[in-house]
């Protein structure tokens, strides 16, 4: 027995030394480890925060407390060593905080690249160098280098038989590079339209270099003629004229958009939507018109009132004045020069 | 045919890795923080933004320009800077006979004010006066909120959000804990006054694992009166805590493990849609002309009769 009582001597000696690290609340902290937050909602000691002299040292007590308290759930954790420091995995955090940035939004897919999943293509990688049999060398796709070999391979472009023989043809090249990237450019703008649900007009005619087809010219006289304010209903006629129909004219005429009629309904469903008509009416129940019927009844009121002081004698004596005079000692504010003592005006602005 | 109206792209590739970098992001870094001076500030004023730009260092800038503005009533000036320094806390120091001493802590979301909240500055003490050795800037540290105020009013209860919002500095998966070491004590009375003190913690021995707390106070210590607030609607609240969807755990469904502990996962299929299915071409199978004509002209009966069918009826 005396060594079990040594033992606990020394224990609890051991432990007079040191300052305990348990700390006594009424209420349990709401610790938010993931944040190092603390809230502690124990009412606090108001004698002490209203005095000067005490603030201080209430406050640095309280704060130690509950950094205690904080300390000691953090301690708590598993600890782990990275690079000779001793860590701990905090939780993911309680407290939810407002961000700077809204979510970011998936990049809406080009018209392409929705085909393209649609279909599952997907993008081939090319080399970015391919070996030129005719140059005997290695030319890169595009960029640097790659116009020079361009010119050096296309010294000469012979003019095909079916064609004028004096077209330039180099010339013709160039244009036709030049279209390719106005329609890729077109291409790309119509895509940024639709990702922003931009509705654009529809194009007309496509463009063309060369001749266009009498279909498309006829679709754009027509267009050229219904762009008048009364969208051509006063323009002369060519005689044996002909009035372009389908795709291109009616988006582009306002009033010319096809109206699709409606399916003829099968017998069933025209019963029944001929019965649901016949129930409404007989069911309906007669509107009261509230206003209407207030005003008559107050119509009403006032030429019975009317009618009983026309039955009545005039009475006798000198009438009182009314209404008083408004005797206030207030000085009148600004009010934009109405005077009007009963309203609370703003006043002078203060800052 | 030459391109006319372009859409504006980014000339540099610098410039391109700005506006990307400007973009919104899932994960976000640490909030940074601008804090400018409006109409005559007073010193008071003044050194608090100070203080409390020293205590959130590497995440501010201090803009020592004054700007002729009131916050409250104008908050245009504030959006446009938080714009360009990329920061989405702010702070403003003002003066005046009606509010002396007055500062302006708040918050933007996608540059538009969120939370703003008018403190007054009744006491202070500097961080220069407290002679002692101070924390390492950019460590995170322990907040505290002491008063059951926190809870019970609503305005302080944003200004609690927003104060740690202010100094939670940025989400952390570890710590170190020789690097707890510093304190800010929040504490909040019910007359709206709210005390300010920052300590340094001192880890002493205590016998057992866990060591005990002391602490030893570094500065500032203020004390501020709640003023004017201007707090966000709660759509836009809800809209601005939004978790993007990559970050939300994933539920695992349909997933089980009988007793040999075996992976069991039940597969839903969707429908397919067979009729945009491509079977295999063949050239026998290809309709030919007379074929086609013949499925048109049956087409046509099978309407014809439908409809004197409905005619009939």
């Amino acid at each position: 027995m005396d060594i079990v009582n040594e033992i606990l001597e020394r224990e609890q000696k051991k432990a007079e030394k040191y300052k305990p690290i348990t700390v006594e609340k009424h209420l349990e902290l709401d610790i938010d480890v993931g944040t190092l937050l603390a809230t502690d909602t124990n009412d606090l000691d108001i004698k002490s925060l209203s005095s000067d002299s005490e603030r201080d040292t209430y406050l640095q007590s309280l704060a130690r407390d509950n950094a205690q308290l904080l300390l000691n759930k953090i301690w708590e954790l598993p600890t782990e060593r990275i690079d000779e420091a001793i860590v701990v995995r905090l939780p993911a955090p309680k407290t939810v905080l407002p961000r700077s940035k809204p979510v970011p939004k998936p990049k809406p897919l080009s018209k392409w690249q929705e085909f393209a999943k649609a279909k599952g293509i997907t993008k081939r990688k090319k080399d970015k160098l391919q070996w030129d049999e005719q140059l005997q060398k290695w030319v890169p796709l595009y960029g640097f280098k790659r116009s020079a070999a361009e010119k050096q391979k296309d010294w000469l472009i012979e003019v095909p038989q079916h064609i004028d023989p004096l077209t330039d043809m180099y010339e013709k090249k160039s244009s036709e590079k030049s279209e390719k990237v106005a329609k890729n450019e077109l291409q790309r703008l119509k895509n940024i339209a639709r990702a922003k649900k931009v509705k654009i007009p529809r194009v007309g005619l496509p463009v063309t270099s060369d001749k266009a087809s009498a279909t498309q010219l006829s679709t754009a006289a027509v267009v050229a003629k219904a762009s008048t304010a009364s969208l051509g209903k006063f323009q002369d006629k060519l005689p044996k004229e002909k009035e372009a129909r389908g795709k291109g004219v009616h988006e582009l005429i306002p009033g010319k958009e096809r109206k699709r009629k409606a399916p003829i309904p099968t017998p069933q469903v025209e019963k029944e939507n001929n019965l649901n008509l016949i129930d409404r009416i007989l069911n309906k129940r007669p509107k009261i018109d509230m206003e209407k019927a207030v005003s008559k009844h107050i119509h009403e009121e006032q030429t019975q009132r009317s009618e009983e002081k026309k039955n009545m004698k005039p009475s006798k004596g000198p009438r009182k004045a009314k209404g008083k005079t408004n005797f206030s000692a207030k000085k009148p504010k600004a009010g934009k020069g109405q005077r009007n003592p009963g309203k609370k005006t703003p006043g002078r602005k203060r800052r | 045919m030459g391109v006319i109206q372009r859409i504006k792209k980014p000339t540099t590739r610098k410039g391109k890795k700005v506006l990307l970098s400007r973009e919104p992001k899932a994960i976000e870094g640490p909030k940074q923080c601008i804090f400018l001076q409006a109409r005559n500030p007073s010193e008071r004023a003044r050194n608090v933004l100070k203080d409390i730009y020293n205590l959130k260092k590497p995440d501010a800038a201090y803009l020592s320009r004054k700007n002729d503005f009131v916050p409250f009533e104008d908050a245009t000036l504030i959006e446009k800077l938080c714009y360009k320094k990329e920061a989405s806390l702010f702070g403003v120091s003002s003066h005046s006979k009606k509010r002396p001493h007055n500062v302006v802590l708040g918050r933007t979301f996608d540059y538009n004010i969120l939370d703003m909240i008018e403190l007054g500055v009744d006491s202070f003490k500097a961080m220069s006066e407290f002679h002692n050795i101070k924390v390492l800037t950019g460590i995170k540290p322990c907040l505290l909120f002491n008063g059951p105020a926190w809870l019970l009013n609503q305005d302080l209860k944003r200004l609690k959000n927003v104060l740690t919002d202010f100094f939670h500095r940025d989400k952390v998966e570890t710590i170190r804990l020789q690097g707890l070491e510093h304190v800010l004590s929040f504490t909040a009375t019910d007359d709206g006054t709210i005390y300010l003190r920052s300590y340094r913690i001192l880890l002493k021995k205590s016998g057992q694992r866990t060591p005990r707390v002391e602490l030893e106070e570094i500065g500032p210590s203020i004390d501020f009166k709640l003023r004017r607030t201007m707090l966000a609607s709660d759509d836009l609240c809800i809209e601005a805590c939004k978790v993007p969807k990559e970050l939300k755990p994933i539920a695992k469904k349909n997933r089980s493990t009988d007793a040999f502990g075996t992976k069991l996962g039940r597969i839903h299929m969707g429908k397919q849609d067979i009729n945009r299915l491509q079977t295999r071409k063949m050239k026998g199978l290809r309709k030919s002309a007379e074929e086609k004509k013949q499925m048109l002209l049956k087409k046509k009966l099978a309407k014809k009769t439908a409809k004197q069918a409905t005619a009939s009826a």
